[in-house]
């Protein structure tokens, strides 16, 4: 089909404009539930299209269609030239130069999903859902698999040409305990163990037998007293690292939020332009990576949807701010070196600024170390709720689990843990930074941006993190 | 398009094998999307797709296929035949579905949208705003949904409308927020909503004011309150998050005593709303669901799974159980007596970004965001530096609520994720005491 697309595109070029290209998108997915021992009719899809951009005397456009004939594409062709005729535009487009590369990219694969059939997978899904019932106060539970494969065909009108395929499998366990007006949650999250690849990652996120541990888990917490409210020293697992990142250092160095384009939905940024180099974002133990290149991880690629490269980049480096969230369109608008991130959650829509991977990189701290050190602490981990300002400065996150560390040995485990701050402050107070044997490579399917709204999947990876001087309080 | 989804329903009936059934729902739109910024165009474009989901069903058993389609009927057929194979495979290797629930009655229905939608709205827009700081999204277009089934119901629902969602910025975070949405463009409500947000940005010129966490008398406009009903809806009202106990609810479900102010009345309308009356599993929505009445819990929403699954009679629910066309009943305040009332507090245009502390107690955090104006012996003096507040339904529309505005107003979705929503709120504003800021 891509070849076909492919010949096409050169049919429907049009004469004479400064840019354009072609984004094909083939997405195939299918996912599997059983709730309760029951399972749910699978749900599989399978969505295909393209995006034409026009750059023309400064102005650009795009058509987004599923018709792939090439009236089809001619017909998306004319409406995108025609956008591109609008003046009043916030830059000369035509003044930014894109790439034209050529390259190709696929995700690595041990076991492919269709290496099991589909009853074996909802065999598995089974088993593990018959070990989440404990007793009575176990009141729901479900176990799911859903499976992603994405074909990316990227064509420039001067022969650029970029192939891109990637397989993704995002597990989860859910369980939910109940006692009167009590309910606890302990979920193996598809919010945070999906990773690039096939089935293998069953087998490198312990998925199995997980669904009996997170029901003990829950009941624990069903008869856990409330976490207390106190400023303390705060322990973070990778599991609420990820959020942390994404929230209050992911979104507010995204390069179209500085530049004011999310400023209607999704909000503005505490960071200004001029901080890039000079701003000290987090203790000195702090470094922040932009990471394409770990081949499990959620948003690995070679190039991004406008076709620019990608490569680890530095974000922030011993504390300190050095290079933006943001693809060419922002690097043009700002004159600021940025990364490849320029990125569609499918077909229909346009690239915007996103994450792709962020990583906190590995310390020298073990956990033991870490507790060891804590007079009067907590350890939480499995984001539960998430609030952050549209200038991603005042946050309000909670977990699932929270454990109190009492002079440097984990104690009490406590319910409804929740913690608040404010990102310019809280990355200063970073005290320990975890070691290999504590990172994890982790991901999140859904972060929410742009006008028209995109969802897309990003990656995190973080060792466990330890801050001092934290706001903790609990539950009602 | 409706002629071409028929056309397409009638190819599915010959696909069909044996007892097979199937289910299918159509999802399509037209739209143009046009982004702001500066008060300068920053991505126009367009998005023609549609989407076809279909159950396919022998006996107790189903599987759910979901296509792109590409508009070519030659084309679609391929596809859908081939789905129809991929779907009938699997059906082989399921086991009994003991919740699977559809329409066996055949109810057709059809409303058809006419398409009003301006030729040139942009062009006004962009005149109007290019002086200012202006950002955010023109939408607009026809939405399409279409169901259909081997029993040979057909229903259809098709609107053409816009969308404009825009604030003006007077500097860093702060801005006054507004919206023009609807089917016919009038020129003079649009010049009007511009000339009442440009009044309050003068406002926000003003220097910030800062208050210190603790409780404050404030008034949430229907938008701010809409932001509470849209977190209260993921999980609150479905009759599986409170059959599992993970409804936020949960307490006014399991305590009798506790209840909302009797002045809250809160319906799921879809009489009064833009979403189509009909469901993915050919289910005919009733004109209301009351949801609570008179600050007392009544009904939950009710898909057919649900339904099946815990013995009960369905009410046309999406799968996810969540409002599409929110009603909160009016109260007997005048909105004209909000800041002499407010006395000294807070007026709120907008909240943001809500969550749960502790969703069993129905405790939610979230921050103010756009024109948040300090009030004074019933005067707006300043706009109001961002805060975080934390606090449970039960204080806001319950203990603490001093009085809901007797006029409404009727708010359109604005969410474009996936595809243009239907979904819609009438609401009033809220007066409450002692509402919690804590950062």
């Amino acid at each position: 089909m891509q070849n076909l697309i492919k010949q096409r595109f050169y049919k429907v070029i049009p004469h004479q404009v400064d840019f354009c290209s072609l984004r094909y998108l083939e997405e195939r997915s299918e996912k599997l539930l059983v709730r309760k021992n029951v399972a749910e009719p699978p749900l599989s899809r399978h969505d295909v299209g393209v995006m034409l951009t026009v750059i023309d005397k400064g102005g650009l456009g795009y058509a987004a269609t599923s018709d792939l004939s090439e009236s089809g594409l001619r017909e998306a062709m004319r409406r995108a030239q025609l956008w591109a005729k609008r003046e009043k535009t916030v830059i000369n487009f035509s003044k930014v130069a894109m790439p034209q590369e050529r390259g190709s990219y696929q995700s690595v694969l041990e076991k492919p999903w269709n290496s099991l059939s589909i009853a074996d997978k909802l065999d598995l899904l089974h088993s593990e859902s018959a070990q989440c019932y404990l007793n009575d106060k176990i009141v729901d539970w479900q176990t799911s698999l859903w499976f992603l494969q994405t074909e990316q065909l990227y064509l420039t009108h001067e022969g650029g040409e970029i192939r891109q395929s990637h397989q993704y499998l995002i597990p989860e366990i859910r369980v939910i305990a109940n006692q009167g007006v009590n309910t606890q949650y302990r979920t193996f999250s598809e919010s945070t163990y999906g990773r690039q690849g096939g089935l293998e990652i069953l087998d490198h996120t312990g998925f199995v037998g997980k669904g009996q541990q997170l029901a003990e888990e829950a009941l624990q917490l069903l008869a856990a007293p409330n976490c207390p409210s106190e400023c303390m020293d705060i322990m973070l697992a990778p599991d609420q690292m990820i959020l942390q990142i994404h929230e209050s250092i992911g979104h507010p160095l995204e390069l179209d939020r500085i530049l004011g384009d999310e400023r209607n939905y999704a909000g503005t940024s505490f960071v200004t332009l001029d901080m890039f180099g000079t701003y000290q974002y987090g203790s000195p133990l702090l470094n922040v990576t932009f990471d394409p290149t770990l081949p499990e991880q959620l948003a690995s690629y070679g190039f991004d949807d406008e076709g620019l490269p990608a490569e680890k980049t530095y974000i922030i480096r011993e504390g300190v701010l050095k290079t933006p969230l943001g693809g060419v369109m922002s690097q043009a608008r700002t004159g600021l070196s940025g990364v490849a991130n320029a990125r569609a959650m499918s077909w229909n829509r346009p690239p915007i600024d996103r994450m792709a991977n962020l990583n906190v990189e590995q310390g020298n701290s073990t956990l033991d170390e870490m507790i060891a050190s804590i007079e009067r602490g907590i350890f939480m981990k499995t984001n539960l709720s998430w609030s952050i300002d549209d200038s991603r400065n005042k946050f309000q996150f909670g977990c699932e689990w929270g454990q109190l560390i009492e002079k440097g040995e984990l104690t009490q485990v406590v319910k409804n843990p929740n913690y608040r701050g404010i990102s310019a402050t809280f990355w200063r107070n970073l005290k320990k930074v975890g070691n290999q044997e504590t990172f994890e490579v982790l991901g999140v399917p859904y972060c929410g941006k742009g006008e028209p709204n995109q969802i897309i999947r990003v990656g995190h990876a973080s060792p466990v993190c330890l801050f001092t001087d934290v706001d903790v309080f609990g539950g009602v | 398009m409706q002629d071409y989804f028929y056309a397409l329903a009638d190819f599915m009936d010959k696909q069909l094998q044996d007892d097979e059934v199937y289910l299918c729902e159509l999802t399509a739109e037209q739209s143009e999307f046009v982004r702001f910024n500066q008060g300068h165009i920053r991505q126009p474009g367009s998005v023609e797709q549609r989407y076809l989901e279909i159950d396919l069903i022998k006996k107790q058993c189903c599987v759910t296929g979901q296509l792109a389609l590409s508009g070519s009927m030659h084309t679609d057929h391929e596809r859908v035949a081939t789905l129809f194979s991929e779907l009938r495979d699997k059906l082989q290797h399921l086991q009994d579905d003991p919740y699977l629930f559809y329409a066996t009655e055949v109810h057709s229905t059809e409303s058809i949208g006419t398409n009003q939608l301006p030729a040139e709205a942009l062009t006004e827009i962009v005149s109007s705003v290019q002086a200012h700081d202006f950002v955010g999204i023109y939408a607009s277009g026809g939405i399409f949904t279409g169901f259909a089934n081997s029993l040979g119901q057909r229903n259809w629902h098709s609107s053409y409308n816009f969308n404009l969602d825009w604030s003006f910025y007077h500097s860093k975070d702060k801005a006054v927020k507004s919206a023009y949405a609807g089917c016919h463009w009038e020129t003079p409500i649009f010049q009007d909503k511009i000339t009442q947000a440009l009044a309050q940005l003068e406002i926000l010129k003003r220097k910030p004011h800062t208050i210190t966490p603790g409780p404050y008398r404030v008034y949430l406009s229907p938008t701010a309150l809409y932001e509470i009903l849209q977190l209260l809806s993921w999980d609150g009202f479905g009759l599986k998050a409170q059959r599992t106990k993970a409804s936020a609810l949960l307490k006014m479900l399991e305590t009798p005593a506790q209840h909302l102010h009797s002045s809250v009345t809160l319906t799921e309308n879809t009489a009064q709303g833009i979403a189509p009356a009909f469901q993915s599993d050919g289910f005919i929505r009733p004109a209301q669901v009351p949801l609570i009445s008179q600050g007392v819990y009544d009904s939950a929403l009710v898909s057919p799974r649900s339904a099946k699954e815990y013995g009960v009679k369905t009410n046309g629910a999406n799968d996810e159980e969540t409002p599409l066309s929110f009603d909160l009943a009016a109260g007997d305040f005048q909105k004209a007596d909000i800041l002499k009332t407010l006395d000294t507090g807070i007026y709120i245009n907008n909240l943001w970004y809500l969550n749960y502390s502790d969703r069993a107690a129905c405790r939610m955090t979230g921050m103010t965001r756009f024109a948040t104006f300090w009030v004074e012996k019933g005067e707006i003096v300043a706009p109001l530096n961002v805060m975080r507040f934390d606090e449970t339904l039960y204080n806001i529309l319950g203990d603490k609520l001093i009085a809901l505005t007797k006029e409404r107003e009727f708010i359109i979705e604005t969410d474009t994720y996936e595809k243009r929503s239907t979904g819609s709120a009438q609401l009033p504003g809220a007066l409450v005491e002692d509402f919690s800021f804590t950062l």
